[in-house]
């Protein structure tokens, strides 16, 4: 079973509990430090990219340099130096790949030693052939049988692999990275990209659309129901880099996508920024379901260190009773700021937010969603389960709005926020607006502290201090959990356990 | 395989001492009865047995199968064979029965040595000892204690006592808050336990649970001592009597 996985990882836990924290020894092309003009076409010329796109850029990069830091966030950090980092970092030996034999084995054992999900890593290191059972699946009882996954890998700034290219093309579904989206298709690259996240959005946005390095692209045609989880992962390697990945997905008419993305970074002291736009478009009656496993290095005890994940996700769904739902479990980085939010344009359209956000040492997190009820008999449901330990600062921000228009919009809001120890700290900030009498909002909030009864009660059967929390942590959080492709559901609840070690006695 | 020596126990951070000297040997086999009034350190016995924190040993000894189960963590002891039916057992949202208890046996078995049990095993070892208790599938995927009614929570506790198969048992008034129907239920789990291996040390205020559970020996606890042993007509007693004249000796 699945929690006794997170037992047996728990227990085998050095002292330094971040385990993603190797760095892969690749040689890499840098563009010099700073942020300018010239870089920005240095980037998109890489890239190899079209003229209109590089306008775009330099208009996004121009907008940005008028633009504040925000600072609403209740979180703290030293002020960026935005001159004082790499923009773009590739590995030298894998420019283009066409095919996995090309892929730079060392990079290949990176995402082996990523570990999740274990099934895309037999694929990636070649260990099984796409359609060949595996091994894992009658070990784990057929929690990894319920079908394959598509990964695309994305190193520092550059795609290096995408998988199962074929077996989606059949179905028409195109899954690429974004710099290949723009030279096979320009079209809908250009319909789509800035409609639901504009050039301007933010701060950050403006950042990232400027000098957005890869990132991943999926488009399923009409009445497609993309035949697997749709899958990417992030790593960060590269010394003073920002990682700014662009992420656009299109479900057209009637047509259905899952997709999940994984992030990780090795140990630095320094911390690195990471700026990702995310874009979701969900035509009529289309659903995409959007996971995020974020793992982003989170400093070390003291605050060192870290990823400072600013990140903008929004959905539109565009068409009436279209569908998005975001599920995030955000474990990593030093600070967060992420807001994964949806437009309800379409009437009947429904958005979901179910996340899992825990804070551990010194890490502070901001986030939240936004629900924006634009189209009749829109609905929206918000399931957020913070999880705060050591001196973490874990802040739930949401906002439940509803147009003129919006006629009989719902919305349910459930925050419920758990603290172990007596030195961090959960806040709950949920911003309600209507601007109609007929839309029905609910909101529901709770805040609890793992009980020293509830750890005896656990000790007293057995468990060690660290199985306790693991395992009432994952009763805390069950709700998000199940929300989740089965994939990735083990590997979650590991996850949770890892995070939280050292955070009792 | 249980040896209390001279006990002495006071909550952390007050003066006022809760057991004043409690002496009590179990052998493998026996069913002790420990009754009392409110007050004279019942529960704190089994709290100071299973290690819950808050209570300071001030002396005397436990020794556990020749361990000094004092030095022990809560899941050391649990592990050892020690094995608490709480008076309330606590509630862990989330947490489905079943899950928490494969959790529980396989920590119990690999601080043991042992391998964890495969899955069919323990559907089949929880399954038999279910059916005794009266729980259904659908009480095994419930979150631990969540929602159960005063009966379910005890069927509960014998459930996880059966599954764990600890060596020494304390129950902590099992018997508080069940009807008679249900007082039977788990008496009927519990005597299902009993074996030349296994010790009970059973806490209650009445005698009552005692007629489904004989215990061999009847000790009478009265401020933080034990005041008076005897076999099970010692409870009969108690019952007529009351603790008036214990707590007035004690006095």
């Amino acid at each position: 079973m699945a929690d006794l996985d997170t037992i047996e990882l728990v227990k085998d836990i050095d002292v330094d509990k971040y385990k993603y924290g190797f760095e892969t020894d690749i040689e890499s092309e840098l563009a010099p430090k700073g942020l300018n003009d010239d870089i920005v076409r240095f980037i998109s010329g890489r890239k190899a990219e079209p003229q209109w796109m590089l306008d775009l850029r330099l208009e996004a990069f121009h907008v940005w340099l008028e633009m504040e830091e925000p600072t609403w966030a209740r979180v703290h950090y030293p002020k960026i130096d935005f001159q004082d980092l790499h923009y773009y970092s590739a590995p030298k030996s894998t420019a283009a790949p066409t095919s996995l034999d090309e892929v730079d084995p060392k990079l290949l054992e990176t995402y082996a030693k990523l570990g999740i999900p274990l099934k895309e890593q037999e694929i990636l290191a070649g260990v099984r052939k796409q359609g060949e059972a595996s091994g894992l699946d009658a070990e784990s009882g057929g929690e990894y049988a319920s079908g394959n996954v598509a990964v695309d890998a994305v190193f520092d700034s550059v795609s290096v692999v995408t998988t199962f290219k074929d077996e989606l093309k059949k179905h028409g579904v195109i899954f690429c990275s974004i710099s290949e989206a723009l030279r096979e298709h320009p079209d809908l690259v250009k319909q789509y990209l800035f409609s639901v996240v504009p050039q301007g959005d933010n701060f950050y946005a403006a950042l990232n659309s400027a000098v957005f390095s890869d990132g991943s692209f999926v488009y399923v045609p009409p009445g497609v129901r993309c035949p697997m989880e749709l899958s990417t992962y992030f790593r960060m390697n590269a010394k003073n880099t920002g990682q700014f990945e662009r992420t656009l997905i299109i479900a057209d008419k009637g047509s259905y996508v899952s997709y999940l993305e994984g992030c990780t970074a090795p140990t630095r002291d320094e911390s690195q920024l990471h700026a990702a736009v995310v874009e979701l478009i969900a035509l009529e009656d289309a659903e995409i379901k959007y996971s995020t496993v974020q793992n982003w290095y989170p400093g070390d005890a003291e605050g060192k260190g870290g990823i400072y994940n600013f990140v903008t996700k929004r959905g539109d769904c565009r068409g009436n009773r279209a569908k998005i739902s975001w599920t995030q479990v955000e474990t990593g980085s030093a600070i967060t700021w992420k807001y994964p939010s949806c437009i309800l344009r379409g009437d009947d359209s429904r958005g979901e937010f179910y996340s899992i956000a825990i804070s551990n040492g010194r890490q502070q997190v901001d986030s939240g969603t936004k629900m924006i009820h634009l189209g009749k008999n829109s609905s929206s449901r918000i399931i957020a389960k913070g999880i705060a330990a050591g001196r973490s600062d874990n802040t739930y921000r949401g906002l439940v709005s509803a147009h003129r228009k919006a006629t009989n919009a719902r919305n349910f809001t459930q925050c419920d926020s758990l603290l172990i120890g007596d030195k961090c700290g959960a806040h709950t900030v949920p911003y309600i607006e209507s601007k109609t009498s007929t839309a029905q909002f609910e909101h529901e909030a709770t805040t609890s502290k793992i009980s020293d009864d509830q750890m005896f009660y656990c000790m007293s059967r057995g468990l060690s201090q660290e199985e306790a929390v693991a395992l009432i942590v994952n009763g805390f959080v069950r709700d998000v959990l199940q929300q989740l492709p089965m994939e990735f559901m083990a590997e979650t609840q590991k996850l949770i356990g890892i995070s939280l070690e050292g955070s009792v006695g | 395989m249980l040896e209390i020596k001279n006990l002495h126990v006071k909550l952390d951070g007050e003066s006022r001492e809760i057991l004043k000297g409690l002496t009590l040997s179990v052998k493998p086999g026996e069913v002790h009865a420990i009754m009392g009034p409110n007050g004279s350190g019942k529960s704190t016995l089994s709290y100071v047995l299973s290690g819950r924190e808050g209570y300071e040993v001030t002396d005397g000894s436990v020794t556990f199968k020749g361990e000094d189960l004092l030095a022990m963590e809560p899941d050391k002891r649990a592990a050892a064979g020690v094995f608490l039916a709480f008076q309330y057992p606590i509630e862990i949202p989330g947490v489905a029965t079943m899950q928490f208890l494969k959790v529980a046996l396989n920590a119990q078995r690999k601080a043991r040595g042992q391998k964890d049990i495969s899955a069919p095993d323990f559907m089949r070892h929880v399954k038999e000892k279910a059916a005794r208790l009266n729980i259904g599938q659908d009480m095994l995927k419930r979150p631990v204690n969540v929602g159960f009614s005063g009966g379910e929570k005890k069927r509960a506790e014998i459930l996880q006592m059966a599954v764990l198969e600890p060596t020494l048992c304390v129950l902590d008034e099992t018997d508080s808050g069940l009807d008679i129907d249900a007082l039977r239920v788990v008496a009927d789990g519990v005597n299902a336990l009993r074996s030349p291996d296994r010790a009970m040390i059973v806490i209650t205020h009445y005698q009552r649970l005692l007629d489904y559970i004989v215990p061999d020996k009847v000790h009478v606890l009265s401020d933080g001592k034990i005041v008076k042993t005897g076999g099970k007509e010692l409870a009969l007693e108690l019952e007529a009597n009351g603790y008036a004249d214990f707590a007035v000796k004690a006095a």
